[in-house]
C-alpha cells in the first residue's frame, strides 16, 4: 500500500517514474508549453583529503532534486526544486509557465514517453565497487608519504573525490531516459620552499565509469612528477614578457584550445553574439596542421558520458579539419536558436542549472612531428610543460597561466622561468598553430561556464605556435 | 520543516543514534533571475534550494559530516548516520569544539526584508535597461551578459549546547556587460554591477550609464609597450587584489603552509605606514552581510593592517584556539572548517607624511597606467607564491590624454606592490566587494603587444 502510493506520487529512484513524468509533461503542455523537460538527480559523493600525514577532511554529501525547462518559443523558462513529490513536480512546472507569461491557446501534442531507454543496468553496482574511504585514506597517506623526498618540500597534499550521480530525464518530444554516471579524480600537491624561494606543483588524474581507476592510480609516478617539478621550479627566475613563439606540452597544454577556440564554438556564444566564428562555417580559421575534435565517447575519459544531459548520446564532433570550420557544439536551446543541430552536448553541474551546449573530452589531434621536432625549430621561445587554469572574456580574448615553463634557445631547452601568462584572441592564436606533435594524450579538469562546473578532458598532442603574447616581468 | 523544527528533528534522531554532540548548518533560499536578449526573455529561472551540514562528535572526540540537500526525517537520519561514520575519519592532529561565542549576542543589521518583486517585474525592467544600454551610443551592438535577480534566505545555526541562531535577509543584483563594435577595430566590452536589499533598491540608471561609459570609454585603444609602470589601482582592482592575497591574513592558510605570512607575523611592516585595512562584514554598505558564520560566531569590524603593520589574522574557531586567540567570524562550516574574509575596507591612516598627494588620477598630468579592473584572478595569482600575472582593462595616461590599453597584462609581487604604494588617494569608493580609494604603486610590469 505504501510503496504504490510512493510511486504514483513521488519520483523514486530505480522504480518506474513513467506514469508520473508522463502526467507532469502532460500537465506543462496543457498549459500551453511547446516543450517541457524534466531533469531528476540523486547524487551521493565523499571527498577525502590528506595533509603531510594525516587524514584532514572526510566530507561525505547526498542530495536530490529536480530541474524543469519549459521552452515557448524560443524563450525557457528554469524552474529547480528539491521537492520530488507529484505536487512539488507539478507548482515548479506552473512557476515556469507563470513566468514565461503563455496566454495563447495552442497546444503542442505529446504522445507519452518513449520506451524507457536504460544506461544505468550495468552501473547499479558502481557504488558497491568503488574504494571505501578507509581504502581511499589508506592509499593517498602513502601518496603524501611518497611527496616527503626533501626538506624543502613543506606542503604535502593528496585529495581524492567521487560523484555518483543518478539521473532521470524525460521531455514532450518522448525522451525517456536513466543513468548513472561515476566521476572519480585524485590529486597531488606540493610547496617546496628554500628561503625566499617558493614553488608549488600539482597534477591531478581523473576517469569516468571506472569504479577500480583508483586503485590501479600508480601514486609512486604521480608523486615523482610533481616533485620533480616543483624542484625544477623553485629557483626559477621570472619570464622576461614579450612576443615570442611557444611549444604547448601535450595532455593539459590543450587547455589553450579550450579556452582560446572551444568556447567559442559553443553555440550559447553565438546566441550571445560573442563569437567571430558565428558566421565561419567551412571557412578557414585555424592553420592547415589543426584538426580538432570534441566527442563524449572514450571510455573511461572525464567528458565522457552514455547519454548527455538533455537525454541524447554524445557524438563525436570534428569541429575543425585541416583548419576549416567544420561544426558547433550544440544543445537543444542552441539547435532551436542557432539552426545548429545538436551534438550531445547538453550539460549542466546538478539539477539546479538548466543544460548548454559544453565541451566533453576536446583535443588537437595528433600531428606527424615529435616533441624535438617542435623545439629544435625555435631559436628563443618558451616551453610550457605544465598549463595551469586560464578563461576567455566576452571579446574573445583568453589568457592562461603557465605553471612549469623552460626557455627554448637554439632549438634545446635551457632554465625553467616562473611567472608566465598566455595572452592572445583566438581569431589571431589558431591561424599561428604551425606544427602538431605526434604524442596526442587528454588530461582531466573542471570548466565552469553558464551551466555550472563540469567534467571535462582537454587534450593535444605537443603544439607549437608561432608567437603569442607571454606576460611576465 | 522549519528551523526549529529542524533542530528538534536532529536532537531527536541524534538521541536515537546516542550522538551526544553536534551542530549544523543550514540554508534555505528561493530565487529568480531574468536574462534578456535584444528585447526577448532569453532565460527565466526559479529555484527553490536547501542545504543542511550536521557536525556531530564521537566517542573520541573525532568530528564527521555530512552535507545534504534531503531535509525530510529520513534524510537527517541519513546524514547523522553518515556524519557518525565520517567522525572515525576525523583529523586526529587537530581538534574542533563549538565556537566559545556561538551564544553571543549578534548584531543584525535594522534592513527591511523586501518583498519579492516577481519574474514578470524583474523582466520588465532588465528589458527596459537593455534597450537603454543599447540607445546610449551607436557602437553598443549587444548587451551579452546580462541578468537581474532576487534571492530571499535564510541561514541557521545551532548546536547541541543550546545555541541557536537564525538570519533572514533579501538581496538582488544586476550585472550589465555590453559589446561594443567599430569597423576595422576589435570588439570592446565591458559592464557594471549593482546590488540592492531588493530589486526596488538597485540603481538602475547608474549600472547603465556606468556600463555605457566603461565600454565606450574602451572603443578606441591602442597597444602598450612592455615596460615599469606607475600604477594606479582603481578601488575595485585594489580590491580584487587584496582579496585574492587575503591568506595573507588567514589563519587556517598559515597553518596549512600557503600564506606568505607566519604565525610570528603579527606586527610585520608590509606597507607604507599610511594603509589601514579592515575586514569589515557588518560594514552598512555592505549588501551581502550577515551577522555570524558558520560555527555561530558573532561577525565583526577587525583591524588586518594598521598603518602598514599587520595586526590581526582571521579565525575559525579552531585556528582560534590554536593561535591562542578568540574566533573572529570568518568560519565555514565544513569537515575542515575554512576561513575566509567578509568585506575588506581599506583606508589612509593618519600616519600619511610620506606620500605623494600630487598623484591623483582625477589631475595627475604625468605618464601611468589606470588599471580598472582585473580579469581570471583564478588563473594569474599565485597566493602561496605571492606573485601575479593578471590581464587586465585600463588605460594608459600620457601627455593629459588617455588611450584604453589592448590586451596587457600586469605582474609583480604583492609585498613588493604593498611596499612601493606611493599614494593612498582620499575619497573612498564603495563597490560589490569592499571599499577603497584609489591606490598608486610605483614601478609595476607591464606586458604589451606594442
Amino acid at each position: 500500500m505504501l510503496s504504490s502510493q510512493i510511486k504514483s506520487n513521488e519520483i523514486v529512484f530505480g522504480s518506474c517514474n513513467k506514469d508520473l513524468l508522463e502526467e507532469i509533461i502532460y500537465y506543462g503542455i496543457e498549459l500551453g508549453a511547446d516543450f517541457v523537460e524534466i531533469f531528476i538527480e540523486n547524487t551521493d559523493n565523499s571527498s577525502v583529503l590528506a595533509e603531510d600525514d594525516f587524514i584532514t577532511s572526510v566530507s561525505p554529501s547526498f542530495g536530490r532534486g529536480a530541474g524543469i525547462r519549459i521552452f515557448k518559443g524560443k524563450k525557457d523558462g528554469f524552474v529547480s526544486t528539491n521537492d520530488l513529490t507529484k505536487h512539488g513536480l507539478m507548482r515548479s512546472v506552473s512557476q515556469a509557465i507563470e513566468m514565461l507569461d503563455i496566454t495563447d491557446n495552442k497546444r503542442e501534442l505529446f504522445n507519452g514517453l518513449n520506451k524507457h531507454r536504460d544506461y544505468s543496468l550495468s552501473k547499479k553496482k558502481w557504488i558497491n565497487e568503488v574504494p571505501s574511504i578507509n581504502e581511499i585514506s589508506e592509499k593517498l597517506l602513502v601518496s603524501t608519504k611518497s611527496l616527503k623526498k626533501n626538506n624543502k618540500i613543506i606542503t604535502r597534499k593528496g585529495s581524492y573525490s567521487r560523484n555518483l550521480q543518478e539521473v532521470i530525464i524525460a521531455s514532450s518530444d518522448g525522451t525517456y531516459v536513466s543513468d548513472i554516471r561515476l566521476h572519480q579524480t585524485v590529486g597531488l600537491n606540493v610547496i617546496a620552499s628554500d628561503a625566499q624561494y617558493r614553488s608549488s606543483g600539482s597534477r591531478r588524474f581523473g576517469s569516468s565509469g571506472m569504479p577500480n581507476e583508483f586503485r590501479l592510480w600508480d601514486h609512486e609516478k604521480a608523486a615523482n612528477d610533481v616533485f620533480e617539478s616543483s624542484m625544477n621550479m623553485l629557483y626559477a627566475d621570472y619570464v622576461d614578457a614579450g612576443q615570442m613563439p611557444v611549444v604547448l606540452a601535450n595532455k593539459f597544454g590543450g587547455v589553450i584550445f579550450h579556452e582560446a577556440c572551444g568556447h567559442l564554438l559553443e553555440t550559447t556564444q553565438i546566441e550571445r553574439g560573442t563569437t567571430p566564428f558565428e558566421n565561419k562555417l567551412n571557412e578557414k580559421i585555424a592553420h592547415e596542421s589543426v584538426t580538432a575534435i570534441d566527442e563524449g565517447i572514450s571510455e573511461g575519459s572525464f567528458g565522457s558520458l552514455s547519454v548527455d544531459d538533455e537525454g541524447m548520446e554524445p557524438e563525436k564532433s570534428v569541429l575543425i579539419k585541416d583548419g576549416i570550420l567544420k561544426k558547433f557544439i550544440s544543445d537543444r536551446a542552441g539547435e532551436l536558436r542557432t539552426g545548429h543541430k545538436r551534438t550531445g552536448s547538453g550539460r549542466r553541474q546538478n539539477y539546479s542549472f538548466a543544460a548548454a551546449s559544453r565541451m566533453r573530452n576536446t583535443y588537437i589531434a595528433k600531428g606527424e612531428h615529435s616533441k624535438e621536432d617542435l623545439i629544435n625549430s625555435i631559436s628563443e621561445g618558451l616551453y610550457c610543460k605544465s598549463m595551469g587554469g586560464g578563461s576567455v572574456g566576452a571579446t574573445g580574448q583568453f589568457n592562461f597561466a603557465v605553471e612549469e615553463g623552460y626557455l627554448i634557445k637554439n632549438g634545446k631547452l635551457t632554465s625553467p622561468v616562473k611567472g608566465a601568462t598566455l595572452i592572445g584572441e583566438a581569431k589571431e592564436v589558431m591561424p599561428k598553430i604551425s606544427m602538431c606533435g605526434n604524442d596526442l594524450e587528454l588530461a582531466p579538469g573542471f570548466c565552469g561556464s553558464i551551466s555550472g562546473s563540469v567534467n571535462v578532458t582537454v587534450g593535444q598532442p605537443h603544439i607549437k605556435v608561432d608567437s603569442i603574447t607571454v606576460g611576465g616581468r | 520543516m522549519n528551523p526549529r523544527e529542524i533542530t528538534t528533528q536532529i536532537s531527536k534522531a541524534a538521541d536515537f543514534l546516542n550522538l551526544k554532540k553536534w551542530d549544523y548548518g543550514a540554508s534555505f533560499s528561493n530565487d529568480y533571475s531574468v536574462q534578456v536578449d535584444k528585447g526577448e526573455a532569453k532565460q527565466l529561472k526559479a529555484s527553490q534550494k536547501q542545504i543542511l551540514t550536521i557536525r556531530v562528535w564521537n566517542q573520541s572526540n573525532l568530528v564527521g559530516i555530512t552535507t545534504t540537500s534531503d531535509i525530510s526525517e529520513s534524510g537527517i537520519k541519513k546524514a547523522l548516520k553518515q556524519a557518525n561514520i565520517a567522525s572515525d575519519f576525523g583529523n586526529k592532529n587537530e581538534s574542533t569544539e563549538f565556537s566559545p561565542l556561538a551564544k553571543d549576542p549578534i548584531k543584525v543589521k535594522e534592513v527591511k526584508k523586501r518583498n519579492p518583486v516577481g519574474i514578470k517585474k524583474l523582466l520588465t525592467v532588465l528589458r527596459e535597461a537593455e534597450v537603454k544600454l543599447l540607445e546610449s551610443h551607436e557602437s553598443i551592438k549587444s548587451v551579452p551578459y546580462n541578468g537581474l535577480s532576487e534571492s530571499f534566505f535564510e541561514r541557521v545555526y545551532a548546536n547541541s549546547e543550546g545555541a541557536f541562531r537564525s538570519y533572514s535577509k533579501s538581496q538582488a543584483a544586476l550585472y550589465l556587460y555590453a559589446r561594443a563594435e567599430e569597423k576595422n577595430k576589435k570588439p570592446r566590452s565591458s559592464g557594471s554591477v549593482k546590488l540592492g536589499y531588493g530589486a526596488d533598491d538597485i540603481d538602475i540608471e547608474s549600472c547603465i550609464k556606468e556600463a555605457s561609459n566603461k565600454t565606450i570609454s574602451h572603443l578606441n585603444y591602442s597597444s602598450i609597450k612592455t615596460d615599469k609602470y606607475l600604477i594606479c589601482f582603481s578601488p575595485e582592482s585594489f580590491l580584487t587584489i587584496i582579496n585574492a592575497f587575503s591568506s595573507m591574513f588567514n589563519a587556517r592558510s598559515i597553518i596549512d603552509g600557503v600564506s606568505l605570512s607566519n604565525k610570528n607575523s603579527i606586527g610585520e611592516k608590509l606597507s607604507t605606514e599610511a594603509l589601514n585595512i579592515y575586514d569589515d562584514g557588518l560594514h552598512e554598505k555592505n549588501i551581502s552581510s550577515t551577522p555570524f558564520d558558520g560555527e555561530g560566531t558573532p561577525t565583526k569590524r577587525l583591524c588586518l593592517i594598521n598603518r602598514g603593520k599587520i595586526e590581526n589574522f582571521i579565525h575559525s574557531e579552531s585556528t582560534a584556539r590554536i593561535f591562542k586567540t578568540t574566533p573572529t567570524g570568518h568560519a565555514g562550516l565544513g569537515s575542515k572548517v575554512s576561513v575566509s574574509p567578509d568585506w575588506i575596507v581599506v583606508e589612509k591612516s593618519d600616519e600619511n607624511f610620506d606620500l605623494k598627494t600630487s598623484l591623483d588620477h582625477s589631475t595627475y598630468e604625468g605618464e601611468f597606467v589606470y588599471i580598472e579592473e582585473l580579469n581570471a584572478i583564478h588563473a594569474g595569482v599565485r597566493a602561496s607564491q605571492g606573485s601575479f600575472s593578471l590581464p587586465f582593462d585600463g588605460w594608459l595616461y600620457k601627455n593629459g590624454k588617455k588611450i584604453s590599453i589592448e590586451s596587457a597584462t600586469v605582474a609583480g609581487d604583492i609585498k613588493y606592490l604593498l611596499k612601493n604604494i606611493v599614494n593612498i588617494e582620499s575619497s573612498q569608493e564603495v563597490t560589490t566587494s569592499g571599499i577603497s580609494p584609489h591606490i598608486w604603486v610605483d614601478e609595476l610590469s607591464i606586458t604589451g603587444d606594442a
